[in-house]
């Protein structure tokens, strides 16, 4: 019941908007719908907690410890980035950068893009999560592409090019595990891609198909998680595009397609006895961050500082889900929780602080702290916290990352200390002139949203400071399921 | 030499006319001649299902060789074609890489293909395993045709290529993935189409043609 | 080897001497009919060599004698290799003293004669021809080389009778691969007799023209014995087709009357077919630009190597 809700709402919301058309109320509607799910995410929350791991629809979802925090975490932050986006897409269609009949393709697609992502977390057929991810892109290309600007056209296009190949490495790495799970469950077809089935069998499964099924399922996942090599669309796509949008992809997308990594990480380790699926997402990850690191130091576009920034906290997560293991698994699943509450706060903010001063670029961006206070206080917490800095979440998380690491994989630590200091001294040397600096913009009249913003940072704060005990209990439940070597 | 079955010679010959049109598609400089190209290629997928439908009987072949000529045969030609009319890219020829030079990576690349399939083939218990290295090498062939190209619909059609032989790999290693599967990444091909549809719109009404260099702009500045 | 068969090699060489201008004059006839124009006669390319036969050859002053040599040499060679092709049977004397690749050697012998000869006079035309055809052949060669080495490998043999035993023993099966190959040695033949979408046989237009340049300098006995070798090379290559592909009629074993009275009239009929074959793509074709013949000549490549490749692929069925 309470997932048929959580499926079920925000598809009926997608057809909605797209029946209804443009209304007045339409962003107000779209929170109602995005609360509806957070609700049913709650709900879920609770009987799971009652009732442990859960099968349902002949086997077909699937609720364990692990995608049911990316169940809450996902309907929540939908809920706020869509009480972000009803003053913020006011605006902008005051500005006359989008028109009704986008609107209406925007609030369409937004919950579209809500039910396709839960569907992705909550399926346990590894074909219908590939057909939830791929859903998942192509309900946000159009949304990259809103303004209609060559530029979101450009991204669009290479979003839609980049992450389609990607997927389809994906489809055929499932289709290889099909093949290998097809000998030990029957040729019927019914139960061979249900991972719980696969999970069981797993130690059987044909270890030269796997690891080659692997490979493709990391590159063609990985493309959408933005790792190193393939993460050029990521950067475009997160700048070009509205800011909810770029807030959404960089807060749930990613951790959508890592969740779908781990999961094909868990059979395929199983399958293989061997550390090569730790081995390449360490590698991965390490790749990942040093690149997004160096890349840090050459914006001057705000969104895309902070996208390359998302591509390498994802590389952090990468390689601590690489490391494996109980404490590594916990680092990398809180690390994914605050990494999307932060940075969905950071690009709330940034949002705001682009349509004040008219422009992304942050050399445009002066003195935030004169023109709205909360805004700049906003981005500057934000910033501080996307960059570790103690009391905040991700702070515990990469500490937890790096002391494992020093202990487990000791080659490592030095290239992550670095790219960390790097990545410090890159984005806050950007930001502290954005906020601090001398500004002649007039204060403008309307009251930003920044309810969502402070938000998310309490709760980061909070996590920094004090895991609950169920939280934690979760966590480690979780981290014990994605197991390592 | 053994004597081989009636029908495997055609799974065979079928196997080996999308290897032919895969090539063929990579040396093919006009859009609609391509997108004829898809369709008959998407016509030698569906003749081999419908084949090894009928040797192992498996009823849901036969509903996905019938979803594979309604969408891959007939649809979605027709739908390229109609934009093609519409964008007035009819006579959209592109000068490709040096032809030859294309050809032997393609050659290069099939030799790949083959390595990377020869551990599945021999796992494989299906009476079409031979082909899975073909299929391989429709996908990659069709990446590389991507890879190469400069204008947005030969781009697709080398997407959808892709696909095709993502199809066949499935067909010829384990007789197709479960329905529900493939109800749904025939579902998203669909989708992904319509909204390549709305997006060639968006393009040319930005910059009034379908020629990709115009997006080259969003690069790493120093 | 039996004295019987010394006599019927020597029949099957004079056969193709005799059936190659007829042969030659066929496709013309064919093409004529199907453009719509008024054939020739089919003795006409004999009339050609009789009336060349009996006139005075003209030589260039500067000529060296290898350019008096050359066409003997060229027509010495083609009919070494017409001896060596079985076009009627497989246990001939000659036919199992050579494989395959010593045919094509025969070719580019023939070949690098024909070239020195053109560019002995020193005209331009004649440097112009050789250059042409020196890098036609240079491209057909090695695609050439790929289908025989196709066809060797589904036989496991380079000698020409051991594929054609093979095939013509073997139960009629639809292959991807020989049809691949096929295709691919079609395309050569067409590159290396100078027939259409690489030249044209019947214009002398300077800007494409490439094996007609090369006989330009000729006349009298010497162009007579070009312009059969030229028939004697089209006839050969027909008969290695026919030896890879459809071999059906050759007499398999050691070769008799009642073998000779099959295999003759079963080549006839495949040269009439081929015949007609060639004139309808020669007439559905247009002339490439002499720059595209090396794309025409990498397709027959591709087409031999894609071949090569879905008979390993598919062989791989264990």
């Amino acid at each position: 019941m309470e997932l048929l809700l959580l499926l079920g709402l925000p598809l009926a919301g997608a057809a909605v908007f797209g029946l209804l058309g443009a209304r007045r109320e339409a962003p107000e509607i779209n929170v109602v719908f995005s609360l509806g799910t957070f609700l049913a995410a709650c709900a879920l929350t609770v009987r799971v907690i009652r009732e442990g791991s859960l099968l349902l629809w002949h086997e077909q979802f699937f609720i364990d410890p692990f995608n049911l925090f990316l169940v809450t975490l996902t309907a929540f932050v939908a809920l706020t980035t869509s009480l972000f986006s009803r003053p913020y897409m006011r605006i902008e269609s005051v500005h006359g950068r989008v028109t009704p009949g986008r609107l209406r393709l925007y609030h369409s697609m937004y919950q579209l893009f809500s039910f396709t992502m839960l569907l992705a977390l909550t399926t346990n057929n590894m074909g219908l999560l590939w057909v939830a991810m791929e859903g998942a892109t192509l309900s946000t290309v159009l949304l990259v592409t809103l303004y209609r600007t060559p530029g979101s056209l450009e991204a669009g296009w290479k979003y839609f090019i980049l992450c389609g190949v990607g997927i389809a490495q994906a489809l055929f790495g499932t289709i290889l595990l099909y093949f290998a799970a097809e000998k030990v469950l029957g040729a019927q077809g019914v139960t061979a891609l249900l991972w719980t089935h696969l999970d069981a069998v797993k130690s059987t499964l044909e270890p030269s198909v796997l690891a080659l099924a692997f490979v493709f399922l990391l590159v063609g996942y990985g493309t959408k998680v933005g790792l190193a090599p393939l993460h050029n669309w990521l950067p475009d796509a997160h700048a070009e595009g509205p800011t909810p949008i770029s807030a959404v992809l960089s807060g749930l997308l990613l951790n959508v397609a890592l969740y779908a990594v781990v999961r094909c990480k868990i059979l395929v380790e199983g399958s293989l006895h061997s550390t090569l699926p730790s081995r390449m997402l360490m590698g991965f990850g390490l790749l990942s961050l040093v690149l997004a690191t160096l890349f840090l130091w050459r914006q001057r576009d705000i969104k895309r500082l902070f996208a390359y920034s998302s591509i390498e906290h994802m590389g952090i997560a990468t390689f601590a889900f690489g490391m494996g293991g109980p404490v590594a698994n916990f680092a990398a699943l809180l690390h994914m929780t605050v990494h999307s509450l932060t940075k969905s706060a950071i690009f709330f903010t940034v949002g705001h602080a682009a349509q004040k001063a008219g422009s992304q670029l942050m050399d445009d961006i002066r003195g935030l702290i004169t023109l709205s206070p909360t805004v700049g206080w906003g981005l500057m917490m934000g910033s501080l916290a996307i960059l570790g800095m103690p009391p905040f979440g991700v702070f515990a998380s990469e500490f937890l990352i790096l002391t494992t690491a020093m202990r487990e994989q000791p080659w490592a630590t030095p290239i992550l200390l670095a790219a960390l200091g790097i990545a410090f001294a890159a984005i806050f040397g950007r930001v502290q002139p954005m906020v601090f600096g001398e500004t002649r913009l007039r204060r403008l009249p309307h009251a930003p949203a920044l309810l969502p913003v402070f938000t998310h940072l309490a709760i980061v704060l909070l996590l920094g400071l004090y895991i609950p005990p169920y939280l934690a209990d979760w966590y480690r439940a979780a981290a014990r399921l994605i197991g390592g070597p | 030499m053994p004597q081989i079955a009636l029908d495997q010679q055609l799974l065979d010959a079928c196997a080996a006319v999308m290897l032919l049109l895969s090539f063929a598609m990579l040396s093919q400089r006009r859009i609609v001649s391509l997108v004829n190209l898809y369709a008959v290629q998407g016509g030698a997928l569906a003749t081999a299902t419908l084949l090894v439908a009928w040797r192992t009987g498996e009823g849901h072949l036969y509903l996905s060789a019938a979803l594979t000529i309604a969408l891959k045969v007939i649809f979605l030609p027709w739908l390229l074609h109609r934009l093609i009319r519409r964008l007035e890219v009819y006579w959209d020829t592109e000068p490709l890489l040096n032809v030859s030079g294309t050809m032997l990576a393609g050659l290069l690349i099939v030799v790949f293909a083959f390595g990377l399939a020869q551990p599945i083939t021999q796992l494989a218990s299906t009476a079409t395993r031979s082909a899975i290295g073909i299929a391989v090498s429709v996908v990659l062939l069709a990446f590389l045709m991507m890879i190469t190209r400069r204008k947005a619909m030969s781009q697709v059609v080398g997407f959808l290529s892709m696909e095709n032989g993502l199809f066949f790999a499935a067909m010829s290693a384990t007789y197709g993935m479960p329905m529900v599967v493939e109800l749904g990444v025939a579902l998203d091909v669909l989708v992904a189409m319509l909204v390549l549809g709305v997006f060639f719109f968006q393009i040319r009404e930005q910059f009034d043609s379908l020629d990709l260099h115009h997006l080259e702009s969003l690069k790493e500045r120093d | 080897m039996r004295p019987e068969d010394w006599l019927t090699q020597f029949i099957e060489i004079v056969a193709a001497l005799a059936a190659a201008p007829i042969f030659l004059g066929w496709v013309s006839q064919c093409r004529a009919w199907l453009q719509n124009r008024r054939a020739p006669s089919l003795w006409l390319p004999y009339r050609n060599i009789r009336k060349l036969f009996h006139k005075e050859a003209v030589i260039a002053q500067n000529a060296s004698r290898l350019f008096r040599l050359a066409p003997y040499v060229v027509f010495g060679t083609m009919v070494l290799a017409a001896a060596i092709i079985p076009s009627m049977g497989t246990r001939l004397p000659l036919v199992v003293s050579a494989d395959a690749i010593a045919l094509v050697g025969l070719f580019a012998t023939a070949r690098v004669f024909m070239a020195l000869a053109a560019m002995d006079i020193g005209t331009a035309f004649g440097t112009l021809g050789a250059r042409r055809e020196m890098m036609v052949g240079f491209l057909a060669e090695p695609a050439l080389l790929m289908v025989i080495f196709v066809a060797s490998l589904l036989s496991a043999s380079t000698a020409l009778p051991a594929i054609t035993e093979h095939l013509a023993t073997q139960t009629l099966g639809l292959d991807p691969a020989l049809a691949f190959t096929a295709v691919a040695f079609t395309l050569v033949l067409l590159a290396e007799n100078a027939r259409i979408p690489v030249d044209n046989p019947s214009t002398h237009l300077e800007l494409t023209m490439i094996h007609e340049a090369m006989l330009l300098e000729y006349s009298a006995r010497h162009l007579a014995l070009m312009e059969w070798t030229t028939a004697l090379k089209l006839f050969n290559y027909a008969c290695i087709g026919f030896a890879l592909f459809i071999p059906w009629g050759v007499a398999t074993g050691h070769i008799g009357p009642l073998g000779l009275a099959v295999a003759i009239p079963t080549l006839a009929v495949k040269l009439a077919l081929a015949g007609g074959g060639l004139a309808l793509i020669e007439t559905l074709c247009a002339k490439l630009r002499v720059m595209r013949a090396p794309e025409f000549l990498a397709t027959a490549y591709l087409f031999a190597v894609l071949g090569l490749l879905v008979h390993v692929m598919l062989g791989a069925r264990g």
